[in-house]
């Protein structure tokens, strides 16, 4: 019995072991090749020059026109996420039938389930044609529509998220509201969501996190054009979407345009390890207010 | 006959309660006046939160509930479909057993009821709040940090801050259930002085489980057991001179 015990704890902490050490080793070939890159080009360059154009003759190592990608891609799936995630979760925990409830749940989580690619074929065949009826001045490839697509495609982790949230209010605090006169709207909007705003921020957070390592949809309908813009309906590229064109293009391994990869792959998990600890703190927050 | 209905705040008729198959309310009818304490005790799980909270249809959106019979207030019976239950609990307020004031400031916490009404205007909003806590006797304790969370206060403050988040909306019956169970004696000495002041201008039911708590705050007592009201009778004559034997043999602590 003791051996057997002493058997399991071994292959437990052989997982984590496992998970940690290749955490560790994808930093260390993040550190290790991107110093090579940081020996060439200067630190400053790379933070603050405004074009992005490693595999052109006239060579400019900027990030910022793909953080700005990113993060404009990024911030439309939010803005399509966050209300239509929110009000599904209000709606699930506070007006629809339990029955409704458990059917319903598994139903959204499909969205999440469904491949990215078919998401970014629909962004570039129907989203994007669509859009272009209301704005005639919308290119072809543009950052609007995989944002929006991308939204979609968050909106269960939001909504999800959040319900539970929502759930673990206490009961006592709606009862309060409901036993002086408010409805289940004041109810849900003036109580429950603001008692569970650090809950709904962390599923904010993980969601933001989410679109902004989302590569395939981005890669098919946002055009693969670095360009420091806030503009939604131009071509633009991301983080990720350079990493894949570059591993998938003909540069030679070990030279500076290959790289680039790792530099750009440095900027992401810098973008996400801070989302990441900023969800880790608000969480953290909201444990010690209900402890 | 109808004069004598109109001077009851309160009549309940025949009240049965069902949460599914369970059969917990049985055929109870009282009445309450005006202006008058009534407490309610009985051995755990006879009914008392149960009916007290049909007084306000607090239970209207628990599963299986099923309610039968009349419950009027002011001769109005508020189960019918017309009745809008936001407006109902508006005038029954209710205060529950742990305190549970929102996350926000004692302001905030106050005038809660009055913000869902779509009330802003600054001075009605003060003067709500400075009229609501001096009722709920905690104003002096608190007068000068209105603005720190409601959370930051002890069981007691903040029970009382639910009475004053309760006041504010002037309410005509405040619905108390086991208000002070959660609470310190001299907090609780706090509450109980409490209602007797409010009793001028309100009417009050109180859940409890303390014999001689509500000894002191009630002008009748209702005593339940396993849903049905064995007696009701004036305070006094209740402790003294039960008319029932279970009543003797619970307030005598025969069984709990
Ligand atoms: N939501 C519910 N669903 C089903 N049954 C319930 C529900 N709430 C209460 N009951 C049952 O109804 C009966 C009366 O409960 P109630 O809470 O009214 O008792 P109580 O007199 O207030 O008890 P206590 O003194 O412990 O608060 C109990 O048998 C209880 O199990
Ligand atoms: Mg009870």
């Amino acid at each position: 019995m003791r051996l057997k015990e002493k058997i399991i704890e071994g292959i437990l902490l052989l997982c984590a072991a496992v998970s940690i050490l290749t955490t560790i080793g994808i930093l260390w070939v993040l550190i290790s090749e991107s110093s090579v890159f940081f020996l060439k080009v200067p630190l400053t360059e790379f933070l603050f020059d405004t074009q992005w154009t490693p595999l052109f003759a006239e060579k400019h190592f900027g990030i910022l026109p793909l953080v700005a990608g990113t993060v404009l891609t990024s911030f439309i799936a939010i803005v399509v996420a966050l209300p239509v995630g929110l009000t599904i979760a209000v709606y699930l925990n506070e007006y629809a039938p339990k029955g409704f409830r458990k059917f319903i749940k598994p139903i959204l989580e499909v969205l999440a389930a469904i491949p990215t690619v078919v998401y970014g074929y629909f962004a570039l065949m129907v989203i994007t044609p669509f859009l272009q009826q209301i704005f005639p001045q919308m290119a072809g490839f543009n950052a609007l529509s995989p944002g929006i697509v991308m939204g979609i495609m968050i909106i269960p982790m939001i909504s999800s998220l959040s319900e539970d949230a929502l759930y673990a209010v206490p009961k006592s605090l709606r009862e309060a509201s409901y036993g002086i006169g408010a409805t289940r709207f004041q109810t849900s909007f003036k109580v429950l969501v603001p008692a569970a705003s650090s809950g709904i921020v962390v599923s904010v957070i993980l969601a933001i996190s989410r679109a902004v390592g989302e590569t395939m949809i981005v890669a098919i309908a946002a055009g693969q054009q670095p360009r420091l813009t806030l503009n939604p309906f131009v071509p633009v590229e991301t983080i990720t979407t350079y990493i894949v064109q570059v591993s998938l293009g003909d540069v030679v391994q070990g030279s500076l345009e290959y790289q680039t990869i790792f530099a750009a792959g440095i900027a992401l998990f810098i973008l996400t390890f801070v989302l990441n600890n900023i969800s880790f703190y608000v969480k953290k927050k909201f444990e010690e207010k209900y402890e | 006959m109808v004069k004598e209905m109109a001077t009851d705040k309160l009549n309940a008729k025949n009240i049965n309660v069902f949460y599914g198959q369970a059969h917990v309310i049985k055929d109870v009818s009282m009445s309450m006046e005006a202006n008058s304490v009534t407490a309610f005790i009985g051995p755990s799980g006879c009914g008392k939160s149960t009916f007290l909270r049909c007084i306000n249809r607090m239970n209207d959106y628990i599963d299986g509930f099923r309610m039968t019979g009349k419950m009027l207030i002011d001769g109005q019976d508020i189960y019918k479909k017309k009745v809008e239950v936001e407006a109902l609990r508006k005038d029954v307020g209710m205060v529950f057993q742990k305190p549970n004031p929102f996350p926000k400031s004692i302001y905030e916490n106050v005038i809660y009821g009055l913000r869902i009404q779509g009330i802003n205007n600054k001075s009605v909003l003060d003067e709500t709040v400075e009229r609501s806590l001096r009722q709920a006797a905690i104003w002096d304790e608190v007068k000068d940090d209105l603005n720190k969370s409601a959370l930051s206060l002890s069981g007691g403050q903040q029970q009382r801050i639910c009475i004053a988040r309760t006041l504010a909306v002037e309410p005509s019956i405040i619905l108390m259930d086991e208000p002070a169970s959660a609470l310190d004696p001299i907090s609780t000495a706090k509450i109980e002085e409490l209602i007797h002041e409010l009793k001028s201008k309100y009417t009050i039911i109180i859940v409890t489980h303390n014999m001689q708590q509500a000894g002191r705050v009630s002008d009748k007592v209702a005593f339940f057991y396993i849903g049905e009201l064995i007696e009701y009778s004036e305070t006094k004559e209740l402790f003294i001179n039960p008319k029932e034997e279970l009543t003797q043999n619970y307030i005598t602590g025969r069984f709990g």
